[in-house]
């Protein structure tokens, strides 16, 4: 076991970990944060996708271990994100989701696309979104709410 | 799957790092984004005692800027490179291909050394590294050389660096001003690993031409006579490089390389 003190969802958190202990199951497993789900376990379909210092990563590839003093934000530190409630009522609006199994990670990466390419057409947002599998509705919905979103930032003179 | 049992250090110095490795013999193991050795970690095909974390070292992040080079440290990352964080020396080549490496997340992570080290056959960096004649500076217990990244890869996922050694940085050749370049992957998924990869650079105030095959079933093919690609008959000069790097024609292999190759020379223009 190795001790590890990091900060999820801006709490500070300080736990004994064994160094096999992928992010995403110390997250669901230890702290109960279950938001973040698990599919492939090798980086390929996107649905534990969550920030490690203010940037997308996987973290079923990522070891809690070697987020010694990382910033994680789960799915659940999002609640009160401006663009997030936005990407929120979008998704809903646009039916961009079905079982909601890739949504959260969906979610993260959408909202990075919103902030980190503000000009992104649908072509670059689909481009961008090649990293999260949805296996339900086809991803229309789910473009569209981004653009969406974008959209109406764009109108409002949308800062971050 | 999960990952097997391994040990874990974080060392603060390259030399702590180095001693550490040799220490552990062939069981030890360097983590760098963790972006292929956490997926092969998972499946039980790596299967090391320990782990030497070596990602946040500041002797692998720092970067070179000089009339004639660019040095990039070795855990300098995809996403870095993607938005322009450190210098290019190739006028936008190196952001061109960053960002057709997997997906942004994967970017924020994945390293350049890891990218190499790992030496996947369709790894993009390995590919434009050859393309680029880029060197390596490799640290080992007993000191430090450097390595053409041309004499790297020795198979698929196996390279000449000993299991203690660490790339620490990589040594890139300034192109000219009106040099041109074009890099041609093809996937049928972006982000995906390629499938073939060609790319062609072309500087002629340095006297330099050069093109390269990736995506082959071990280290890139360097075209021995990339001149004749400038000019002639591409359709039947791309088929017959092809051909010489060791793809039977009229199988789907040649087929993919042979047109990923026409228009990576296509894209020079
Ligand atoms: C879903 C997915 C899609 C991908 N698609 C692509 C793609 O399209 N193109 C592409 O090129 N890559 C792709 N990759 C691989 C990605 O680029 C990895 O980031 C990269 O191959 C490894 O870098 P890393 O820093 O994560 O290394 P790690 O995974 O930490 O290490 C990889 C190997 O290199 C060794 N190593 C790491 N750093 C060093 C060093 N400095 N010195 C010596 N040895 C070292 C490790 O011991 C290990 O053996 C993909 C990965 C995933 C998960
Ligand atoms: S579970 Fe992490 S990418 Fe699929
Ligand atoms: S909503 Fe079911 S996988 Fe996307």
């Amino acid at each position: 076991m190795t001790r590890i003190a990091l900060k999820v969802n801006g709490q500070a958190v300080e736990r004994d970990v064994a160094p096999r202990r992928n992010l995403v199951d110390f997250l669901r497993d230890e702290l109960n944060l279950t938001g973040t789900n698990v599919g492939c376990e090798h980086g390929v379909c996107g649905a534990c996708t969550l920030e490690i210092d203010g940037a997308p990563a996987r973290s079923c590839i990522a070891f809690a271990v070697a987020c010694d003093g990382a910033s994680v934000r789960t799915i659940e530190g999002f609640d009160d994100d401006p663009v997030m409630i936005e990407l929120r009522a979008a998704f809903n609006a646009e039916h961009a989701l079905q079982c909601g199994y890739c949504t959260p990670g969906m979610l993260v990466t959408a909202r990075d696309i919103v902030t980190r390419l503000p000009d992104a057409d649908e072509a670059r947002i689909r481009e961008e979104l090649s990293g999260n599998l949805c296996r339900c509705t086809g991803y229309v919905g789910i473009v569209r709410a981004i653009v969406s979103v974008m959209a109406a930032r764009k109108s409002s003179g949308g800062g971050r | 799957m999960k990952a097997p049992h391994f040990e874990y250090e974080k060392p603060a110095t390259l030399a702590d790092a180095l001693r550490l490795l040799s220490a552990g013999g062939d069981n030890a193991k360097v983590l760098a984004g963790g972006q292929s050795l956490g997926p092969l970690l998972n499946l039980r095909m790596a299967r090391p005692d320990l782990l030497v974390d070596i990602r946040t070292l500041p002797e692998l992040r720092a970067c070179e800027d000089d009339a004639d080079s660019v040095t990039l440290g070795a855990a300098v990352t995809h996403a870095a490179i993607e938005d322009g964080q450190v210098p290019d020396p190739t006028h936008g080549l190196l952001a061109r291909v960053a960002q057709g490496i997997a997906y942004r997340a994967v970017r924020n992570r994945g390293t350049l050394g890891g990218s190499l080290a790992h030496a996947d056959p369709a790894a993009d960096w390995v590919t434009t590294m050859v393309l680029l004649d880029a060197e390596l500076r490799v640290a080992g217990a007993d000191g430090e050389r450097v390595l053409r990244v041309e004499d790297l890869v020795e198979g698929p996922l196996s390279t000449c660096l000993a299991p203690d050694e660490i790339i620490v940085s990589v040594r890139l050749p300034r192109l000219s001003a009106d040099a041109r370049w074009s890099y041609y992957k093809f996937n049928r998924k972006p982000g995906e690993f390629a499938e073939a990869i060609a790319a062609v650079v072309h500087d002629p105030a340095r006297g330099v031409v050069r093109a390269v095959l990736g995506a082959m079933e071990g280290a890139p093919h360097v075209i021995p006579d990339p001149h004749a690609l400038l000019g002639g008959d591409i359709d039947a000069l791309a088929a017959d490089i092809v051909t010489r790097s060791g793809f039977a024609p009229d199988t789907y292999e040649h087929r993919v390389h042979a047109v990923t190759l026409r228009r990576a020379v296509a894209g020079l223009a």
